[in-house]
């Protein structure tokens, strides 16, 4: 059994212009002690897919999917106050805009502490040293001082670090990580992605890890699930992506980096996209 | 002959913090006495460990946040908001992309009214025409027409971001500080977006002060580099010269845990994980 299996997930919003289809049919299987890396163009359904599983989509979206489970039982079938439950306690969610899903009226010592008292059995004391060693953990300087710092009074990446030691508190049996290390230098970057799969390593966590950065991927993967308009264009364990990526879009993603710029112009994907398409047409002629 | 658009000398901010019930109140030295200059036209990077004061000066540069000390001389005209001596065309003339697009954004405008409210402000230019720029200005950022009538929430995080990168850039600003402007975007957008900075760049000779932890953007972008540490500027050049020779220990540091997206890489890691 695995610890979360979706299957042909499906989401729809409605907007004013009409419905938009945001995701069309998408698989995620992630096993206990599991690394799963979700990588694809901005807008193509990463943060959509995982807010789905979770229930925390607005009403203008209609949600299916054929499976939708975490160890076994049909999210679905659970009533609003089981699922609450389980989010957030077995399942935790780094959220990509970390300042905003910081509460801006309560102190991130505050936040830490409510998030023990909720779902571990904690007493005060213990409590108080949880959160120090949760902010030493993801790098926050004299933690002891910075517990009474409000979410304004903190630079951004260090906002980013409170969400991560929110997150990862009560050791989540599955934690989501959307984009968690886009606010930090590559030093402070590699201290959080070795946080991470530590946490995956000694507790046997799933982790999904969604991230433009393809450097992260290679870093901490088993396997990747590389997206494009809503739909899967490829799932791989992480060796094959890199030694032989199949969809021409992987394999412009991994071309696109800066460092193969060529004279005064990056390249962009669509330039890659463009010559393997003029490619297969041209095979046809 | 030089033409700095930006001079800074000494640039100093404090942020004092109240004391708890058993604390004293404390004073952090966020930026601790930086000077450059950037030539009109030039890209200067600034680079520099989470919380080193990137975001405290770039406040203080466009005029957000007063400095604790020192002197900001923007196209020759010193800068002091704290006299209250700001025109609305200094103000005009420096945009920022902040890091957090989201805070930015108001909830409850769309993203066609965020585009054209610079014009609508600032410009006597008609609705019709307005629209119309709001449109192309989608477009440049890859936008698509339908994202005209939406309302921040329904973008996703590098989406936002571009529209952030877009309000920016509508009236051309002669400086413009960016933020962390493409931590969220996946690389081929930001290949988009950087390209588009760079046309601008050529065609209205603007000038960028670009905030990033992301060293081949910077490698990419910069004409002069400087690093940040603990609120010092440890290390200030060319490009070329910063990155073929950097002298302080963090730069160093940076480059060397800079991660490997090679193959071999890939295989020593998970030979590792699995003899564990
Ligand atoms: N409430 C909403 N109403 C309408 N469209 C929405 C809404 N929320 C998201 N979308 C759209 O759904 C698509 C997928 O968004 P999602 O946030 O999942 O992208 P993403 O892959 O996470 O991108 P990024 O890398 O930029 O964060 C986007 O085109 C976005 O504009
Ligand atoms: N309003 C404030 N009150 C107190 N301290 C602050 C305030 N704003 C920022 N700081 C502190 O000043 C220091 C510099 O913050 P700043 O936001 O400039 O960092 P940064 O270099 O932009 O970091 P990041 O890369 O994480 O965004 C940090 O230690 C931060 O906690
Ligand atoms: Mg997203
Ligand atoms: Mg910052």
């Amino acid at each position: 059994m695995s610890l979360l299996q979706i299957r042909n997930l499906r989401v729809e919003f409605d907007t004013a212009a009409g419905p938009f289809r945001a995701l069309d049919g998408v698989d995620y299987t992630v096993e206990a002690g599991e690394v799963l890396a979700i990588v694809g163009e901005s807008g193509s359904g990463k943060s959509v897919a995982m807010l789905a599983m979770m229930g925390l989509l607005p009403d203008s979206a209609t949600v299916t999917a054929d499976e939708m489970s975490f160890e076994g039982v049909d999210l679905r079938s659970l009533s609003t106050a089981q699922r609450r439950k389980v989010i957030g306690k077995d399942i935790s969610m780094i959220f990509q805009e970390p300042i905003a899903s910081l509460n801006p009226c309560f102190t991130v010592g505050f936040q830490l502490l409510e998030t023990l008292k909720a779902h571990t059995d904690l007493n005060r004391r213990q409590r108080r040293d949880r959160v120090i060693e949760l902010l030493t953990a993801v790098g926050i300087p004299e933690p002891e001082r910075r517990v009474n710092a409000f979410p304004h009074q903190m630079s951004g990446g260090q906002c980013q670090r409170v969400m991560i030691a929110i997150a990862t508190a009560c050791h989540p049996k599955l934690l989501i990580a959307d984009e968690p290390t886009t606010a930090l230098d590559v030093t402070i970057q590699k201290q959080i992605l070795d946080l991470l799969t530590g946490l995956q390593r000694d507790h046997g966590m799933g982790l999904i890890m969604i991230t433009h950065d393809m450097g992260v991927v290679a870093e901490t993967a088993d396997r990747v699930v590389v997206q494009y308009q809503g739909k899967q264009m490829e799932t791989a364990d992480v060796l094959t992506l890199f030694e032989a990526p199949e969809h021409p879009y992987t394999r412009a993603l991994l071309s696109a980096l800066p460092e193969n710029a060529t004279g005064d112009r990056l390249p962009t994907v669509s330039d890659y996209t463009e010559a393997f398409a003029s490619e297969q047409t041209e095979a046809r002629t | 002959m030089s033409d700095a658009i930006l001079k800074v000398r000494d640039l100093k901010r404090d942020y004092v913090t109240k004391g708890g019930l058993f604390t004293p109140p404390r004073v952090l030295h966020a930026v601790k006495g930086v000077s450059f200059d950037v030539e009109r036209g030039s890209t200067l990077a600034v680079v520099g460990e989470s919380g080193c004061g990137k975001s405290t000066l770039a406040r203080m540069l466009t005029m957000i946040d007063a400095p604790t000390s020192g002197s900001i001389e923007i196209d020759g005209a010193p800068i002091d908001i704290s006299a209250g001596k700001v025109t609305r065309e200094m103000r005009q003339a420096v945009q920022i992309v902040f890091q957090n697009p989201y805070g930015s954004l108001n909830p409850r405008q769309k993203i066609g009214a965020v585009l054209e409210e610079p014009l609508l402000l600032n410009t006597s230019t008609p609705a019709a025409e307005r629209r119309d720029l709001a449109m192309a200005m989608l477009e440049k950022v890859g936008l698509k027409p339908e994202h005209y009538g939406r309302y921040p929430h329904m973008f996703s995080g590098g989406q936002r971001q571009r529209v952030a990168i877009a309000r920016a850039i509508m009236l051309k600003p002669k400086l413009l500080v960016l933020d962390e402007p493409v931590s969220a975007l996946d690389l081929s957008v930001q290949a988009q977006i950087l390209n588009l900075l760079a046309d601008l760049q050529d065609e209205f000779n603007l000038t960028y002060v670009f905030i990033s932890h992301d060293l081949s953007v910077v490698r990419y972008i910069a004409d002069q580099v400087m690093v940040m540490y603990f609120g010092e500027a440890v290390e200030y050049g060319t490009r070329d010269a910063v990155f073929d020779n950097p002298q302080h220990d963090y730069t160093k540091t940076l480059f060397a845990a800079t991660p490997r997206a090679d193959v071999a890489s890939i295989k020593a890691r998970l030979a590792a994980k699995s003899a564990a």
